[in-house]
Protein backbone atom coordinates (compact mmCIF):
# COMPACT_ATOMS: atom_id res chain seq x y z
CA UNK A 1 0.00 0.00 0.00
CA UNK A 2 2.78 2.44 0.92
CA UNK A 3 4.38 1.82 -2.47
CA UNK A 4 1.54 3.73 -4.10
CA UNK A 5 1.87 7.40 -4.99
CA UNK A 6 -0.66 9.96 -3.80
CA UNK A 7 -2.37 9.83 -7.20
CA UNK A 8 -2.63 6.04 -6.93
CA UNK A 9 -3.86 6.18 -3.32
CA UNK A 10 -6.50 8.73 -4.27
CA UNK A 11 -7.68 6.40 -7.05
CA UNK A 12 -7.73 3.40 -4.67
CA UNK A 13 -9.80 5.38 -2.16
CA UNK A 14 -12.17 6.46 -4.87
CA UNK A 15 -12.55 2.87 -6.11
CA UNK A 16 -13.23 1.81 -2.48
CA UNK A 17 -10.29 -0.62 -2.64
CA UNK A 18 -9.13 0.78 0.65
CA UNK A 19 -10.57 3.08 3.29
CA UNK A 20 -8.85 6.12 4.74
CA UNK A 21 -8.90 4.45 8.17
CA UNK A 22 -7.09 1.37 6.78
CA UNK A 23 -4.59 3.57 5.00
CA UNK A 24 -3.97 5.79 8.01
CA UNK A 25 -3.57 2.76 10.30
CA UNK A 26 -1.08 1.29 7.85
CA UNK A 27 1.09 4.41 7.88
CA UNK A 28 0.84 4.76 11.68
CA UNK A 29 2.08 1.17 12.04
CA UNK A 30 5.00 1.88 9.71
CA UNK A 31 5.87 4.99 11.69
CA UNK A 32 5.79 3.03 14.92
CA UNK A 33 8.12 0.31 13.67
CA UNK A 34 10.44 2.29 11.41
CA UNK A 35 10.73 5.89 12.59
CA UNK A 36 12.98 5.14 15.57
CA UNK A 37 15.76 4.58 13.07
CA UNK A 38 15.12 7.93 11.36
CA UNK A 39 13.74 10.37 13.96
CA UNK A 40 11.65 11.92 11.19
CA UNK A 41 8.65 12.79 13.37
CA UNK A 42 8.71 15.05 16.40
CA UNK A 43 5.06 14.40 17.21
CA UNK A 44 2.83 11.61 15.90
CA UNK A 45 -0.86 12.54 16.02
CA UNK A 46 -2.38 9.06 15.76
CA UNK A 47 -5.71 9.80 17.43
CA UNK A 48 -6.42 12.96 15.45
CA UNK A 49 -5.35 11.23 12.24
CA UNK A 50 -7.73 8.32 12.78
CA UNK A 51 -10.56 10.66 13.66
CA UNK A 52 -9.94 12.63 10.47
CA UNK A 53 -9.73 9.37 8.52
CA UNK A 54 -13.12 8.25 9.83
CA UNK A 55 -14.57 11.62 8.84
CA UNK A 56 -13.00 11.27 5.39
CA UNK A 57 -14.53 7.82 4.89
CA UNK A 58 -17.89 9.17 5.97
CA UNK A 59 -17.60 12.12 3.58
CA UNK A 60 -16.83 9.69 0.77
CA UNK A 61 -19.79 7.48 1.67
CA UNK A 62 -22.01 10.55 1.46
CA UNK A 63 -20.58 11.59 -1.90
CA UNK A 64 -18.75 14.61 -0.49
CA UNK A 65 -15.17 13.52 -1.25
CA UNK A 66 -12.67 15.80 -2.98
CA UNK A 67 -9.63 14.69 -5.00
CA UNK A 68 -7.42 13.94 -1.95
CA UNK A 69 -10.04 13.17 0.71
CA UNK A 70 -8.65 10.44 2.96
CA UNK A 71 -5.01 10.62 1.81
CA UNK A 72 -2.83 11.07 4.92
CA UNK A 73 -0.05 13.67 4.97
CA UNK A 74 2.54 15.00 7.42
CA UNK A 75 3.27 18.63 8.26
CA UNK A 76 6.65 20.14 8.89
CA UNK A 77 6.63 21.21 12.54
CA UNK A 78 6.85 24.86 11.47
CA UNK A 79 3.14 24.98 10.58
CA UNK A 80 0.87 25.81 13.51
CA UNK A 81 -1.61 23.03 14.28
CA UNK A 82 -4.41 23.84 16.70
CA UNK A 83 -4.21 21.77 19.87
CA UNK A 84 -0.96 20.07 18.81
CA UNK A 85 2.57 21.04 19.83
CA UNK A 86 4.28 23.16 17.18
CA UNK A 87 7.95 23.13 18.19
CA UNK A 88 9.74 24.46 15.10
CA UNK A 89 12.53 22.11 16.16
CA UNK A 90 13.36 24.38 19.11
CA UNK A 91 13.50 24.15 22.86
CA UNK A 92 11.95 27.64 22.74
CA UNK A 93 8.67 26.14 21.49
CA UNK A 94 8.91 22.68 23.05
CA UNK A 95 5.91 23.54 25.25
CA UNK A 96 4.00 25.51 22.59
CA UNK A 97 0.60 24.06 21.72
CA UNK A 98 -0.60 26.21 18.85
CA UNK A 99 -3.90 28.00 19.55
CA UNK A 100 -4.81 28.10 15.84
CA UNK A 101 -4.17 26.39 12.50
CA UNK A 102 -1.82 27.74 9.83
CA UNK A 103 -3.48 28.65 6.52
CA UNK A 104 -1.84 25.61 4.91
CA UNK A 105 -3.06 23.33 7.71
CA UNK A 106 -6.63 24.65 7.33
CA UNK A 107 -6.50 23.87 3.63
CA UNK A 108 -5.43 20.25 4.20
CA UNK A 109 -8.17 19.86 6.80
CA UNK A 110 -10.74 21.21 4.36
CA UNK A 111 -9.41 18.81 1.72
CA UNK A 112 -10.03 15.89 4.11
CA UNK A 113 -6.39 14.80 4.56
CA UNK A 114 -5.63 13.13 7.92
CA UNK A 115 -2.39 14.43 9.48
CA UNK A 116 -0.05 11.64 10.63
CA UNK A 117 2.18 13.99 12.61
CA UNK A 118 4.63 16.84 12.69
CA UNK A 119 8.02 16.30 11.11
CA UNK A 120 11.45 17.08 12.46
CA UNK A 121 13.40 20.05 11.14
CA UNK A 122 16.39 22.25 11.74
CA UNK A 123 15.68 24.67 14.58
CA UNK A 124 13.55 27.52 13.21
CA UNK A 125 14.40 26.16 9.73
CA UNK A 126 18.01 27.31 10.11
CA UNK A 127 20.22 24.55 8.86
CA UNK A 128 20.99 22.35 5.87
CA UNK A 129 21.39 18.98 7.58
CA UNK A 130 18.65 18.71 10.22
CA UNK A 131 21.37 18.58 12.85
CA UNK A 132 20.32 21.83 14.60
CA UNK A 133 17.01 20.32 15.79
CA UNK A 134 16.43 20.31 19.55
CA UNK A 135 14.96 16.83 19.02
CA UNK A 136 18.12 15.37 17.53
CA UNK A 137 19.16 14.89 13.92
CA UNK A 138 17.07 13.07 11.32
CA UNK A 139 18.83 10.18 9.58
CA UNK A 140 18.83 9.69 5.84
CA UNK A 141 16.90 6.48 5.04
CA UNK A 142 19.42 5.70 2.26
CA UNK A 143 22.25 5.58 4.80
CA UNK A 144 21.43 6.29 8.42
CA UNK A 145 24.96 7.60 9.06
CA UNK A 146 24.22 10.45 6.69
CA UNK A 147 22.08 13.57 6.91
CA UNK A 148 18.78 13.92 5.05
CA UNK A 149 19.47 17.58 4.33
CA UNK A 150 17.53 20.42 5.81
CA UNK A 151 15.77 22.25 6.98
CA UNK A 152 12.75 20.13 5.92
CA UNK A 153 14.80 16.99 6.63
CA UNK A 154 12.06 15.21 8.57
CA UNK A 155 9.49 15.69 5.82
CA UNK A 156 12.00 14.47 3.22
CA UNK A 157 13.05 11.42 5.23
CA UNK A 158 9.51 10.26 6.03
CA UNK A 159 8.38 10.61 2.42
CA UNK A 160 11.48 8.79 1.15
CA UNK A 161 10.99 6.01 3.74
CA UNK A 162 7.28 5.69 2.90
CA UNK A 163 6.22 6.83 6.36
CA UNK A 164 3.93 9.38 4.71
CA UNK A 165 2.72 9.61 1.11
CA UNK A 166 3.45 13.34 1.05
CA UNK A 167 4.40 16.17 3.36
CA UNK A 168 4.62 19.91 3.59
CA UNK A 169 7.92 21.73 3.75
CA UNK A 170 9.21 25.28 3.70
CA UNK A 171 12.04 26.69 1.64
CA UNK A 172 13.90 29.88 2.59
CA UNK A 173 17.21 29.08 0.90
CA UNK A 174 16.73 25.53 -0.37
CA UNK A 175 15.03 23.83 2.56
CA UNK A 176 12.59 21.87 0.38
CA UNK A 177 14.79 21.21 -2.65
CA UNK A 178 18.07 20.30 -0.92
CA UNK A 179 16.59 17.59 1.37
CA UNK A 180 14.42 16.35 -1.51
CA UNK A 181 17.61 15.88 -3.54
CA UNK A 182 19.51 14.14 -0.74
CA UNK A 183 16.67 11.67 -0.04
CA UNK A 184 15.60 10.95 -3.63
CA UNK A 185 12.16 12.55 -3.59
CA UNK A 186 10.44 15.37 -5.49
CA UNK A 187 9.88 18.78 -3.89
CA UNK A 188 8.73 22.15 -5.12
CA UNK A 189 9.30 25.66 -3.84
CA UNK A 190 6.54 27.79 -5.37
CA UNK A 191 6.76 31.41 -6.50
CA UNK A 192 7.01 33.66 -3.44
CA UNK A 193 3.47 34.53 -2.35
CA UNK A 194 1.70 31.45 -3.77
CA UNK A 195 1.34 29.62 -0.46
CA UNK A 196 0.08 31.36 2.66
CA UNK A 197 2.63 32.17 5.35
CA UNK A 198 -0.15 32.62 7.92
CA UNK A 199 0.67 30.43 10.91
CA UNK A 200 3.99 29.33 9.42
CA UNK A 201 6.62 30.28 12.00
CA UNK A 202 8.59 33.13 10.41
CA UNK A 203 12.33 32.87 9.72
CA UNK A 204 13.15 35.30 6.87
CA UNK A 205 9.82 36.66 5.74
CA UNK A 206 10.83 37.95 2.30
CA UNK A 207 12.20 34.49 1.41
CA UNK A 208 10.05 31.94 3.31
CA UNK A 209 7.72 29.89 1.13
CA UNK A 210 5.83 26.68 1.84
CA UNK A 211 5.61 23.90 -0.71
CA UNK A 212 4.90 20.21 -1.31
CA UNK A 213 7.23 17.23 -0.90
CA UNK A 214 6.24 13.86 -2.35
CA UNK A 215 7.65 11.09 -4.51
CA UNK A 216 6.49 12.35 -7.91
CA UNK A 217 5.85 15.59 -9.73
CA UNK A 218 2.23 14.56 -10.22
CA UNK A 219 1.85 14.17 -6.45
CA UNK A 220 3.46 17.56 -5.86
CA UNK A 221 0.96 19.09 -8.29
CA UNK A 222 -1.94 17.50 -6.39
CA UNK A 223 -0.58 18.75 -3.06
CA UNK A 224 0.08 22.22 -4.45
CA UNK A 225 -3.55 22.35 -5.60
CA UNK A 226 -4.47 22.04 -1.93
CA UNK A 227 -1.78 24.39 -0.58
CA UNK A 228 -1.76 27.34 -2.96
CA UNK A 229 -4.21 30.21 -2.90
CA UNK A 230 -4.81 33.71 -1.64
CA UNK A 231 -4.94 34.29 2.11
CA UNK A 232 -5.82 37.81 3.23
CA UNK A 233 -4.10 37.17 6.58
CA UNK A 234 -0.70 37.00 4.85
CA UNK A 235 0.24 40.51 3.70
CA UNK A 236 2.39 39.16 0.84
CA UNK A 237 -0.07 36.53 -0.35
CA UNK A 238 -0.71 36.93 -4.08
CA UNK A 239 -4.23 37.61 -5.28
CA UNK A 240 -4.47 35.36 -8.30
CA UNK A 241 -7.24 33.27 -9.75
CA UNK A 242 -7.22 29.62 -8.65
CA UNK A 243 -5.01 27.38 -10.75
CA UNK A 244 -4.96 23.64 -11.40
CA UNK A 245 -1.27 22.67 -11.30
CA UNK A 246 -1.92 19.30 -12.95
CA UNK A 247 -2.99 20.79 -16.29
CA UNK A 248 0.47 20.75 -17.91
CA UNK A 249 1.52 17.30 -16.67
CA UNK A 250 0.76 15.57 -19.96
CA UNK A 251 2.06 18.32 -22.21
CA UNK A 252 4.98 17.10 -24.37
CA UNK A 253 8.30 18.88 -23.75
CA UNK A 254 9.30 18.85 -27.42
CA UNK A 255 10.61 22.25 -28.42
CA UNK A 256 10.94 23.46 -24.82
CA UNK A 257 13.93 25.81 -24.51
CA UNK A 258 15.97 24.95 -21.44
CA UNK A 259 18.96 26.90 -20.17
CA UNK A 260 21.98 25.39 -18.45
CA UNK A 261 23.35 28.11 -16.14
CA UNK A 262 27.11 28.31 -16.61
CA UNK A 263 27.93 28.95 -12.94
CA UNK A 264 25.97 25.82 -11.92
CA UNK A 265 28.17 23.55 -14.00
CA UNK A 266 31.50 24.78 -12.69
CA UNK A 267 34.10 23.18 -10.48
CA UNK A 268 31.94 23.07 -7.33
CA UNK A 269 29.88 20.10 -8.55
CA UNK A 270 31.01 16.56 -7.66
CA UNK A 271 31.89 14.49 -10.77
CA UNK A 272 29.29 11.84 -9.86
CA UNK A 273 26.57 14.50 -9.75
CA UNK A 274 27.76 15.89 -13.10
CA UNK A 275 27.53 12.42 -14.69
CA UNK A 276 23.95 11.91 -13.46
CA UNK A 277 22.92 15.34 -14.78
CA UNK A 278 24.51 14.63 -18.16
CA UNK A 279 22.32 11.53 -18.48
CA UNK A 280 19.21 13.46 -17.47
CA UNK A 281 19.98 16.13 -20.06
CA UNK A 282 20.42 13.40 -22.68
CA UNK A 283 17.05 11.94 -21.73
CA UNK A 284 15.39 15.32 -22.21
CA UNK A 285 17.22 15.79 -25.53
CA UNK A 286 15.64 12.53 -26.62
CA UNK A 287 12.24 14.03 -25.80
CA UNK A 288 12.97 17.02 -28.03
CA UNK A 289 14.09 19.57 -25.44
CA UNK A 290 16.48 22.21 -26.82
CA UNK A 291 19.35 23.11 -24.51
CA UNK A 292 21.55 26.16 -24.51
CA UNK A 293 24.03 27.62 -22.07
CA UNK A 294 22.97 30.77 -20.23
CA UNK A 295 24.94 32.96 -17.87
CA UNK A 296 23.90 34.14 -14.43
CA UNK A 297 26.89 36.39 -13.82
CA UNK A 298 26.00 37.27 -10.23
CA UNK A 299 25.04 33.78 -9.07
CA UNK A 300 28.25 33.49 -7.05
CA UNK A 301 27.10 36.33 -4.83
CA UNK A 302 23.85 34.63 -3.84
CA UNK A 303 25.10 32.75 -0.76
CA UNK A 304 26.97 35.75 0.74
CA UNK A 305 23.97 38.05 0.13
CA UNK A 306 21.61 35.45 1.59
CA UNK A 307 23.67 35.19 4.79
CA UNK A 308 23.04 38.89 5.35
CA UNK A 309 19.37 39.10 4.31
CA UNK A 310 18.21 35.91 6.07
CA UNK A 311 19.95 36.58 9.43
CA UNK A 312 18.81 40.21 9.37
CA UNK A 313 15.18 39.20 8.92
CA UNK A 314 15.59 36.35 11.42
CA UNK A 315 16.98 38.67 14.11
CA UNK A 316 13.91 40.84 13.69
CA UNK A 317 11.38 37.99 13.48
CA UNK A 318 12.78 36.06 16.45
CA UNK A 319 12.68 39.15 18.68
CA UNK A 320 9.12 38.06 19.48
CA UNK A 321 10.39 35.18 21.63
CA UNK A 322 10.72 36.99 24.92
CA UNK A 323 9.69 34.44 27.55
CA UNK A 324 6.60 36.49 28.39
CA UNK A 325 3.68 35.50 26.21
CA UNK A 326 4.42 31.92 25.12
CA UNK A 327 7.28 29.52 24.71
CA UNK A 328 10.24 28.88 26.99
CA UNK A 329 10.84 30.93 30.13
CA UNK A 330 13.99 30.58 32.23
CA UNK A 331 13.79 29.61 35.90
CA UNK A 332 13.70 32.34 38.56
CA UNK A 333 14.49 35.46 36.52
CA UNK A 334 16.12 38.20 38.61
CA UNK A 335 14.63 41.05 36.61
CA UNK A 336 13.08 41.72 33.22
CA UNK A 337 16.41 41.85 31.36
CA UNK A 338 17.47 38.57 32.94
CA UNK A 339 14.11 37.08 31.92
CA UNK A 340 14.63 38.10 28.28
CA UNK A 341 18.28 37.20 27.93
CA UNK A 342 18.26 33.87 29.74
CA UNK A 343 14.97 32.72 28.19
CA UNK A 344 16.45 33.42 24.76
CA UNK A 345 19.95 32.21 25.56
CA UNK A 346 18.65 28.91 26.97
CA UNK A 347 15.72 28.52 24.55
CA UNK A 348 17.65 28.97 21.27
CA UNK A 349 20.37 26.65 20.01
CA UNK A 350 23.80 27.73 18.78
CA UNK A 351 23.03 28.14 15.06
CA UNK A 352 19.93 30.23 15.76
CA UNK A 353 21.94 32.41 18.13
CA UNK A 354 24.70 32.81 15.55
CA UNK A 355 22.21 34.00 12.96
CA UNK A 356 20.43 36.35 15.36
CA UNK A 357 23.79 37.90 16.20
CA UNK A 358 24.91 38.20 12.56
CA UNK A 359 21.58 39.84 11.75
CA UNK A 360 21.72 42.15 14.74
CA UNK A 361 25.22 43.21 13.72
CA UNK A 362 24.31 43.71 10.04
CA UNK A 363 21.35 45.89 10.96
CA UNK A 364 23.16 47.95 13.60
CA UNK A 365 23.95 51.64 13.15
CA UNK A 366 27.01 52.18 11.00
CA UNK A 367 26.91 48.76 9.33
CA UNK A 368 23.48 48.80 7.68
CA UNK A 369 24.68 50.18 4.33
CA UNK A 370 27.71 47.91 4.08
CA UNK A 371 25.75 44.75 4.78
CA UNK A 372 21.99 44.86 4.46
CA UNK A 373 21.67 47.51 1.76
CA UNK A 374 24.53 45.97 -0.21
CA UNK A 375 22.87 42.56 0.00
CA UNK A 376 19.57 43.96 -1.25
CA UNK A 377 21.30 45.55 -4.21
CA UNK A 378 22.92 42.22 -5.05
CA UNK A 379 19.52 40.64 -4.74
CA UNK A 380 18.34 42.96 -7.51
CA UNK A 381 21.33 42.02 -9.71
CA UNK A 382 20.54 38.33 -9.23
CA UNK A 383 16.84 38.79 -10.03
CA UNK A 384 17.83 40.78 -13.17
CA UNK A 385 20.14 37.92 -14.26
CA UNK A 386 17.23 35.50 -14.10
CA UNK A 387 14.95 37.93 -15.95
CA UNK A 388 17.48 38.11 -18.80
CA UNK A 389 17.83 34.33 -18.90
CA UNK A 390 14.06 33.86 -19.11
CA UNK A 391 13.96 36.07 -22.20
CA UNK A 392 15.91 33.33 -23.97
CA UNK A 393 14.71 30.12 -22.35
CA UNK A 394 11.58 28.69 -20.71
CA UNK A 395 13.18 26.78 -17.86
CA UNK A 396 16.63 26.47 -16.25
CA UNK A 397 18.11 23.09 -15.37
CA UNK A 398 21.02 22.29 -13.08
CA UNK A 399 22.08 20.37 -10.00
CA UNK A 400 20.16 20.86 -6.75
CA UNK A 401 23.20 20.27 -4.55
CA UNK A 402 26.95 20.11 -5.21
CA UNK A 403 27.19 16.58 -3.83
CA UNK A 404 25.16 13.69 -2.38
CA UNK A 405 24.21 13.42 1.31
CA UNK A 406 27.10 14.11 3.66
CA UNK A 407 27.86 12.32 6.92
CA UNK A 408 26.33 13.35 10.23
CA UNK A 409 28.75 15.71 11.95
CA UNK A 410 30.79 16.31 8.79
CA UNK A 411 29.96 20.02 8.49
CA UNK A 412 28.73 20.95 11.97
CA UNK A 413 32.00 22.59 13.06
CA UNK A 414 32.14 24.98 10.13
CA UNK A 415 29.00 27.10 9.55
CA UNK A 416 30.25 28.45 6.21
CA UNK A 417 30.89 24.99 4.69
CA UNK A 418 27.34 24.04 5.74
CA UNK A 419 25.99 27.20 4.08
CA UNK A 420 27.67 26.26 0.80
CA UNK A 421 25.59 23.09 0.45
CA UNK A 422 22.79 25.46 -0.67
CA UNK A 423 24.90 27.13 -3.33
CA UNK A 424 22.55 26.18 -6.21
CA UNK A 425 19.25 26.79 -4.45
CA UNK A 426 19.61 30.15 -2.71
CA UNK A 427 19.54 32.46 -5.75
CA UNK A 428 16.03 31.19 -6.54
CA UNK A 429 14.75 32.37 -3.13
CA UNK A 430 16.43 35.75 -3.45
CA UNK A 431 14.62 36.28 -6.76
CA UNK A 432 11.34 34.74 -5.50
CA UNK A 433 11.15 32.27 -8.40
CA UNK A 434 9.67 28.76 -8.36
CA UNK A 435 12.12 25.86 -8.31
CA UNK A 436 11.94 22.13 -7.80
CA UNK A 437 14.14 19.12 -7.27
CA UNK A 438 13.49 15.64 -8.62
CA UNK A 439 15.52 12.45 -8.34
CA UNK A 440 17.73 11.88 -11.41
CA UNK A 441 19.93 8.97 -10.42
CA UNK A 442 22.22 7.41 -7.85
CA UNK A 443 25.88 7.99 -7.10
CA UNK A 444 27.50 5.36 -4.85
CA UNK A 445 24.04 4.29 -3.75
CA UNK A 446 22.94 7.80 -2.77
CA UNK A 447 20.28 9.86 -4.57
CA UNK A 448 21.20 12.78 -6.83
CA UNK A 449 18.73 15.60 -7.43
CA UNK A 450 18.12 17.62 -10.58
CA UNK A 451 16.86 21.16 -10.16
CA UNK A 452 14.40 22.91 -12.48
CA UNK A 453 13.89 26.66 -12.11
CA UNK A 454 11.00 28.48 -13.75
CA UNK A 455 9.87 32.01 -14.32
CA UNK A 456 7.36 33.55 -11.90
CA UNK A 457 4.10 31.55 -11.71
CA UNK A 458 5.46 28.78 -13.97
CA UNK A 459 4.97 25.95 -11.44
CA UNK A 460 2.66 24.03 -13.79
CA UNK A 461 5.29 24.07 -16.52
CA UNK A 462 8.01 22.86 -14.11
CA UNK A 463 5.78 20.09 -12.81
CA UNK A 464 4.93 19.08 -16.38
CA UNK A 465 8.57 18.96 -17.41
CA UNK A 466 9.38 16.85 -14.34
CA UNK A 467 6.41 14.55 -14.95
CA UNK A 468 7.48 13.94 -18.55
CA UNK A 469 10.90 12.85 -17.23
CA UNK A 470 9.33 10.59 -14.61
CA UNK A 471 7.11 8.98 -17.27
CA UNK A 472 10.25 7.69 -18.99
CA UNK A 473 12.52 6.98 -16.03
CA UNK A 474 12.38 4.95 -12.82
CA UNK A 475 14.44 7.03 -10.38
CA UNK A 476 11.39 8.35 -8.53
CA UNK A 477 10.31 4.74 -7.84
CA UNK A 478 13.50 3.79 -6.02
CA UNK A 479 13.01 3.06 -2.35
CA UNK A 480 15.79 2.99 0.22
CA UNK A 481 16.61 -0.54 1.43
CA UNK A 482 14.75 -1.48 4.61
CA UNK A 483 11.95 0.95 3.88
CA UNK A 484 10.49 -0.52 0.68
CA UNK B 1 35.80 42.03 9.53
CA UNK B 2 36.99 40.30 12.66
CA UNK B 3 34.93 40.53 15.82
CA UNK B 4 36.45 40.60 19.27
CA UNK B 5 35.08 38.89 22.34
CA UNK B 6 33.89 42.26 23.65
CA UNK B 7 32.08 43.07 20.42
CA UNK B 8 30.28 39.73 20.55
CA UNK B 9 29.27 40.48 24.12
CA UNK B 10 27.83 43.80 22.96
CA UNK B 11 25.96 42.24 20.03
CA UNK B 12 24.59 39.52 22.30
CA UNK B 13 23.32 42.20 24.65
CA UNK B 14 21.64 44.08 21.78
CA UNK B 15 20.00 40.81 20.72
CA UNK B 16 19.02 40.04 24.34
CA UNK B 17 20.89 36.73 24.33
CA UNK B 18 22.62 35.52 27.49
CA UNK B 19 25.83 34.01 26.17
CA UNK B 20 28.01 32.13 28.64
CA UNK B 21 31.47 33.70 29.01
CA UNK B 22 33.14 30.47 27.90
CA UNK B 23 31.14 30.55 24.63
CA UNK B 24 32.14 34.10 23.64
CA UNK B 25 35.46 33.09 22.09
CA UNK B 26 33.82 30.46 19.87
CA UNK B 27 31.10 32.81 18.74
CA UNK B 28 33.69 35.52 17.97
CA UNK B 29 35.55 33.08 15.73
CA UNK B 30 32.41 31.79 13.97
CA UNK B 31 30.78 35.18 13.49
CA UNK B 32 34.06 36.57 12.14
CA UNK B 33 34.17 33.67 9.68
CA UNK B 34 30.61 34.36 8.52
CA UNK B 35 31.27 38.09 8.15
CA UNK B 36 34.48 37.43 6.22
CA UNK B 37 32.48 35.15 3.93
CA UNK B 38 29.69 37.65 3.26
CA UNK B 39 32.27 40.31 2.45
CA UNK B 40 32.60 38.60 -0.94
CA UNK B 41 29.71 40.96 -1.72
CA UNK B 42 32.22 43.80 -1.89
CA UNK B 43 33.42 42.48 -5.24
CA UNK B 44 30.13 43.46 -6.87
CA UNK B 45 29.69 46.91 -8.34
CA UNK B 46 26.29 48.00 -7.07
CA UNK B 47 26.58 51.68 -7.94
CA UNK B 48 23.14 52.99 -8.89
CA UNK B 49 21.38 49.64 -8.28
CA UNK B 50 17.97 49.96 -6.62
CA UNK B 51 17.85 47.71 -3.55
CA UNK B 52 15.32 44.89 -3.79
CA UNK B 53 13.43 44.55 -0.55
CA UNK B 54 11.04 41.99 -1.82
CA UNK B 55 10.72 39.49 -4.68
CA UNK B 56 7.23 40.48 -5.69
CA UNK B 57 6.77 44.15 -6.43
CA UNK B 58 3.26 44.31 -5.07
CA UNK B 59 1.91 47.12 -2.95
CA UNK B 60 0.36 46.52 0.43
CA UNK B 61 -3.31 45.68 0.25
CA UNK B 62 -5.82 47.93 1.96
CA UNK B 63 -8.90 46.66 3.72
CA UNK B 64 -11.84 48.34 5.41
CA UNK B 65 -10.99 49.32 8.98
CA UNK B 66 -13.34 46.84 10.58
CA UNK B 67 -12.43 44.44 13.38
CA UNK B 68 -12.38 40.89 12.02
CA UNK B 69 -10.47 38.97 14.68
CA UNK B 70 -12.49 37.33 17.42
CA UNK B 71 -11.40 37.86 21.03
CA UNK B 72 -9.20 34.88 21.87
CA UNK B 73 -7.41 36.26 24.90
CA UNK B 74 -8.22 33.25 27.06
CA UNK B 75 -6.78 30.82 24.51
CA UNK B 76 -3.64 32.84 24.04
CA UNK B 77 -3.09 33.33 27.75
CA UNK B 78 -3.58 29.63 28.41
CA UNK B 79 -0.16 28.99 26.81
CA UNK B 80 1.66 31.84 28.58
CA UNK B 81 4.32 31.04 31.21
CA UNK B 82 2.67 33.18 33.88
CA UNK B 83 -0.63 35.09 33.91
CA UNK B 84 -2.95 36.46 36.53
CA UNK B 85 -6.33 38.16 36.16
CA UNK B 86 -5.85 38.42 32.40
CA UNK B 87 -2.40 40.00 32.69
CA UNK B 88 1.02 38.64 31.71
CA UNK B 89 3.30 38.50 34.74
CA UNK B 90 6.98 39.49 34.61
CA UNK B 91 9.49 40.30 37.37
CA UNK B 92 8.86 43.62 39.08
CA UNK B 93 10.17 46.52 36.94
CA UNK B 94 9.29 49.46 39.23
CA UNK B 95 10.65 49.39 42.76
Amino acid sequence: MHEKTIAELAAALQAREVSSVELTEHYLRRIETLDDALNGYITVTAEQALEAARAADEARAQGRAGPLTGVPVAHKDIFCTEGVRTSCGSRMLDNFVAPYDAGVVERFKAAGCPVLGKTNMDEFAMGSSNETSYYGPVKNPWDTERVPGGSSGGSAAVVAARLAPGATGTDTGGSIRQPAALTGITGLKPTYGRVSRWGMVAFASSLDQGGPMARTAEDCALLLNVMAGFDRRDSTSLERPGEDFTTALDRPVKGLRVGLPKPFFGEGMAPAVARVLEEAIDHYRGLGVEFREVDLPNAGLAVPAYYVVAPAECSSNLARFDGVRYGYRCEDPRDLLDLYTRSRGEGFGAEVQRRIMVGTYALSAGYFDAYYLKAQKIRRLIADDFARAFQEVDVLLGPTTPDTAFRLGEKTDDPVSMYLSDIYTIAVNLAGLPGMSLPAGLADGLPVGMQLIGNYFDEARLLGMAHQYQMGTEWHRMAPGGFN
Amino acid sequence: MSLSRDEVEKIAHLARLAVRPEDLEGYARELSGILAFVEQMDAADTEGVTPMAHPVEASQRLRPDEPDEPDRRDRFQAIAPSVEAGLYLVPRVIE
